[in-house]
């Protein structure tokens, strides 16, 4: 599959920042091709959340350039709006919006930002809320949903913008175990579909059965950029070997 | 009771006087607070200053000086209105910089990732703060603009010392008239209370309508 050329959608070279001293990436290089499921993973602290946050601005960058489907990533203001529009992202947190409804929280930015008409978004969104199955709680509010609910919601107000790639910064870290394997059942879905995703997470199940690469960072450095059962099977350098025997020990 | 009823048009006269000043000038400290809010969490540092200029310079200068700067002031450059509208104009101002703050601990009350969330998904800033953080910031912040706006309606009375028709400034003309200082007070009190009554009602209104359930 890797041996594909695809045409990249999302660049980022030479990508540098800082938290004040501490260097958290360090001259980054990463392709993501279109339709391709990239699986981030690494110790915490070693850059891997940064990374994705950077892909759609939420994080500012010291140097180094992003692009997305070849056009550069402006700083700020109105394009810069208009391209991360293209990005969808799902936060660890859901971040739905607390004073909508589920449906309104779906329906909302494609009424706002691409201009689409209320009901044809609401009808468009009781889709995506069907896909992910969650149809008959479209009336709720946020707080009456348990967390796995939440976070499939989140991923339907993202898809609600038809975007070219969808984030995922640790989309089931502040789940309860029972709850991750719904979550991650869409996401499955989505990656068969050939949505290109890219995936912060410590779910190493997931990276086995859907990413196309495993991307492995420590210490703000991608030190490995692999596929999955070459990582797992038999990963190059000390880091990964170190971080998979702890992880996988239990 | 006889200083009412025998004044009773001047007493009406004075209080719509003070109802007016509240109103218009609660309108536009609402409206240029609100405005100064938003620029105090915009991402433009020139904006970010001119928010923090305004709320430091008007919330750190007397009231009275205010009105002098205005009605001494204005007139110099050419601005001469009438005294009512340069009273709406300082009394506006002014409370402009306490609603401004009382907004922005809203704003701060919003959890972060929502204004994330919003922003990943394309949307300005401008349609960020007016559709996601702004409706949920008003909600934490009515009880504290309620108290801003009734110290307004009090604040109003200064206005008198300008030459605007305002309650308190009755008790000029009763005096005058030979009246017993103590009851002209009286009934001028009672009006005040009225007003502020009336506007702890409506924000406890909104309170149970909008606040935020626990």
């Amino acid at each position: 599959m890797e041996t594909l050329p695809l045409e990249p959608l999302i660049e980022l070279r030479g990508v540098n920042k800082h938290y004040g001293a501490l260097h958290v990436l360090k001259d980054v290089d990463l392709t993501v091709g279109r339709g391709e499921v990239v699986v981030v993973i690494g110790p915490s602290g070693s850059g891997k959340s940064t990374l994705c946050r950077t892909i759609n601005r939420l994080e500012t960058v010291d140097s180094g350039t992003l692009t997305l489907a070849g056009r550069p990533l402006p700083a700020e203001g109105r394009e810069l709006a208009r391209l991360r529009a293209e990005v969808g992202m799902v936060f660890q947190s859901f971040n739905l919006f607390a004073h909508k409804t589920v449906l309104a929280n779906v329906a909302l930015a494609p009424v706002k930002v691409r201009g689409r008409k209320k009901d044809e978004a609401e009808h468009r969104a009781r889709e995506l809320l069907h896909r992910v199955g969650l149809l008959e709680h479209a009336q709720k509010y946020p707080a009456q949903l348990s967390g796995g609910q939440q976070q499939r919601v989140a991923i339907a107000r993202a898809l609600a913008m038809e975007p070219q790639a969808l984030l995922f910064d640790e989309p089931t870290s502040a789940l309860d175990p029972e709850m991750i394997s719904e979550v991650l059942e869409v996401m499955q879905q989505l990656a068969r579909e050939g949505m290109t995703m890219v995936v912060v997470t410590h779910e190493m199940g997931f990276a086995r059965s859907a990413a196309n690469r495993v991307v492995f960072m420590a210490d703000g450095q991608i030190v490995e950029d692999r596929t999955p059962e070459e990582f797992f099977t038999a990963p190059r350098s000390e880091r990964a070997k170190d971080f998979l025997s702890k992880i996988l020990k239990h | 009771m006889d200083v009412l009823t025998q004044n009773f048009a001047l007493y009406g006269e004075g209080f719509w006087g003070t109802v007016r000043l509240t109103v218009y000038a609660s309108l536009l400290a609402l409206a240029v607070g609100v405005v100064m809010a938003g620029f105090r969490v915009a991402p433009v540092a020139a904006l970010r200053g001119v928010g923090t200029a305004w709320v430091t310079v008007l919330r750190n200068t007397p009231l009275t000086l205010l009105f002098f700067a205005m009605l001494l002031g204005l007139p110099r450059f050419g601005v001469a209105l009438p005294f009512e509208l340069f009273a709406v104009l300082a009394l506006g101002c002014y409370t402009s910089s306490f609603i401004c703050e009382a907004v922005r601990s809203g704003i701060n009350t919003v959890p972060a990732g929502q204004g994330e969330a919003a922003r990943s998904l394309g949307m300005t800033f401008g349609q960020t703060l007016g559709t996601v953080v702004l409706p949920q910031a008003f909600r934490t912040v009515i009880a504290p603009i309620g108290s801003t706006l009734i110290a307004l309606a009090k604040n109003s009375a200064i206005a008198g010392s300008f030459s605007v028709v305002e309650l308190l400034s009755t008790y000029k003309t009763l005096s005058e008239n030979g009246y017993n200082v103590i009851w002209s007070f009286v009934w001028i009190a009672l009006g005040y209370l009225i007003l502020t009554l009336a506007i702890s009602g409506l924000f406890h209104v909104l309170e149970r309508r909008w606040g935020v359930a626990r």
